[in-house]
């Protein structure tokens, strides 16, 4: 017997719902198992597999905080990531700005020569970089990690991605600020900065993360365990003779991931957004 | 003549200020990029070039010397060290697996999912969640879903009846799972990419082929796809140069092992560089992974070209 049509479309959307929550599983599960391992403890990881602990062992998340100064090093991703993106925004805005309204001599081949830097791989440069702060002297502190995201590749696409933004808006009010008087670092930060908030966060957004994510970098230029940012830290859950204390490094991990996918699932549409904007890879 | 008197005149007056509006405008655009243009030129384009220099120098930081050796970096890597050229096959192998899988499961991805609806939007939150999850955390604990046989995912395929291997243990499965874990986290950007891509597709056409009783998968072939191509081509750029850059997710999951199985040109330069301290010749890898990466690129626009016309 033939369905109907409306039978056939909730048939096809079942099916899609279906084919689509299996396609799911490998992207779902890795978080579940990560949060449910956090609580449990090395010997049941590899018991029988199960997403429900037998017994919750909260004691799990102190002994992280114990076992390497991880608050410490919580504390650090926070504030080079936010350091990252503050630096960020305001050179990548001032130099998009300039590049998209005002007429310079060279301005095309800077442009021509930034593009050029988008397809130079970090793990070319990071050689020199590692000779140059050696000689600035500064090994085993932060300065790298902020100075390398800021100058490097991402800094540049997030230049390009403020000036694509700033040459898309109408140049009207820009041009009545100058009537008022208005010098260029005035127009700049009272009518252009406020008109590219759509630009500015999600310059922020993919900043922060790339930031936050980060992990060559602090692999080569931090060695000492209160430097360490969260990626480094995570790697480093190991007993005296190297073996893995699997459970710590799950509940470690726990920490880092579920409070970035927590503001992810609140604002997911602006963030997915900001993602299509710079259109390239974290 | 005209030309001439402009000047006399401007000649006999008192001397115009030097600082024209188009000088003032020059300076201060000079002014704004000056920041992004000094820290772009110390970290990004003077590594690029000492980088050059370095690889024309046989330099071992425990002996402290460095020595000019010419091009004998190079040669060593392309004709005497069989690492190289293995390390070489393992990266190619890992974009060329990669590649087709990430862009075909973004597009499914996509297909399914460029339309509003019910479960739309809860769908691309899930596939796009691993984007933003660090490459390590994800790294970590795909390390532990693929242990042996206490692994989740072989516990998995226990139940229905698949003995599966050691993943992470066996050259060509370590291979395959890292490929696989890799798109996992990856795909979602790709997938994000294609639905905008989808919706600026008009529908107008394919209502018209629609109307020429043309079925689904033939709008979709000759329709669709084609207006895709600029972003498949895009994609396809942006995912083979992140496939050579790739070295978190591997360092993590295997090392680069079992038996130098997943070791990729990114891991072999950290290696060499950071590990063993053979500077000249870690520096002569980042140039060769920086020509390939630049190849690939022109290759491709290239393609593009050829297509369009």
């Amino acid at each position: 017997m033939a369905l109907t049509r409306c039978q056939t479309s909730i048939v096809t959307r079942i099916c899609w719902a279906l084919s689509l929550s299996v396609v799911a599983v490998p992207f779902v599960f890795p978080f579940l198992w990560m949060i449910s391992s956090g609580f449990k403890s090395a010997t049941e990881i590899f018991g029988q597999l199960s997403l429900i602990p037998d017994t919750w062992r909260w004691g799990n998340y102190i002994e992280v905080f114990t076992y390497q100064p991880f608050a410490r090093q919580y504390f650090n991703s926070i504030y080079i990531a936010c350091a990252v993106t503050g630096i960020t925004l305001i050179l990548s805005s001032l130099a998009g700005y300039a590049l998209a309204r005002m007429r310079f001599a060279g301005a095309g081949l800077l442009m021509l020569f930034l593009v050029s830097a988008l397809m130079v791989p970090e793990e070319v440069t990071i050689l020199p970089n590692f000779f140059l702060m050696k000689w600035l002297g500064v090994m085993d502190t932060h300065v790298p990690l902020i100075l390398l995201p800021v100058f490097g590749p991402h800094g540049v696409m997030a230049t390009f991605l403020m000036r694509q933004y700033f040459v898309s808006l109408p140049k009207e009010l820009e041009e009545a600020g100058k009537m008022d008087g208005l010098s260029r670092l005035g127009i700049w930060w009272k009518i252009a900065l406020p008109m590219s908030r759509p630009a500015l966060a999600a310059v922020a957004i993919i900043t922060f993360l790339f930031s936050w994510n980060l992990f060559l970098e602090p692999l080569v230029f931090v060695s000492s365990l209160s430097n360490f940012t969260l990626p480094l830290a995570l790697s480093n859950f190991t007993d005296p003779y190297g073996a893995p204390l699997w459970h710590l490094q799950l509940a470690a991990t726990s920490l880092a991931v579920v409070p970035i996918l927590i503001v992810y699932l609140i604002a997911q549409r602006q963030i997915i957004e900001s993602f299509a904007m710079s259109g390239v890879k974290g | 003549m005209a030309v001439t008197d402009t000047t006399e005149t401007t000649a006999r007056k008192p001397r115009a200020p030097w600082l024209t509006l188009r000088r003032r405008e020059a300076i201060e655009g000079w002014l704004f990029v000056s920041p992004t243009l000094i820290g772009f030129l110390i970290f990004f384009l003077g590594p690029l070039i000492a980088v050059v220099f370095y690889s024309l120098t046989e330099w071992n930081l425990l002996s402290q010397k460095s020595t000019y050796v010419g091009l004998a970096n190079y040669t060593d890597a392309l004709r005497d060290n069989p690492d190289f050229w293995h390390v070489i096959r393992n990266s190619v192998i890992f974009a060329a697996g990669l590649v087709p899988l990430n862009m075909a499961l973004a597009l499914g991805l996509a297909v399914a999912l460029c339309r509003p609806g019910k479960g739309v939007v809860f769908f691309r939150t899930v596939f796009f969640a691993p984007v933003i999850t660090s490459a390590v955390a994800w790294a970590i604990v795909w390390k532990f879903l693929l242990q042996g046989e206490a692994g989740a995912v072989n516990q998995m395929l226990a139940g229905i009846g698949i003995d599966g291997p050691n993943w992470l243990r066996e050259p060509n499965w370590a291979m395959f799972a890292v490929i696989v874990t890799r798109v996992i986290k990856m795909v979602g950007l790709n997938m994000i990419l294609y639905i905008a891509a989808l919706q600026a597709v008009p529908r107008d056409y394919e209502e018209a082929a629609r109307l020429e009783g043309a079925n689904s998968w033939q709008i979709f072939r000759m329709v669709t796809w084609p207006l895709l191509a600029p972003t498949t081509l895009i994609i396809m750029v942006i995912t083979t140069i992140g496939s050579f850059k790739v070295f978190d997710h591997i360092y993590l999951m295997t090392g680069g092992g079992p038996e130098n199985g997943t070791l990729v040109l990114a891991y072999y330069i950290y290696e060499q560089a950071f590990e063993f301290f053979n500077i000249g010749y870690a520096a002569a890898l980042a140039i060769i992974m920086f020509v390939i990466v630049l190849a690939l690129t022109v290759v491709q626009l290239l393609l593009r070209q050829k297509g369009s016309s």
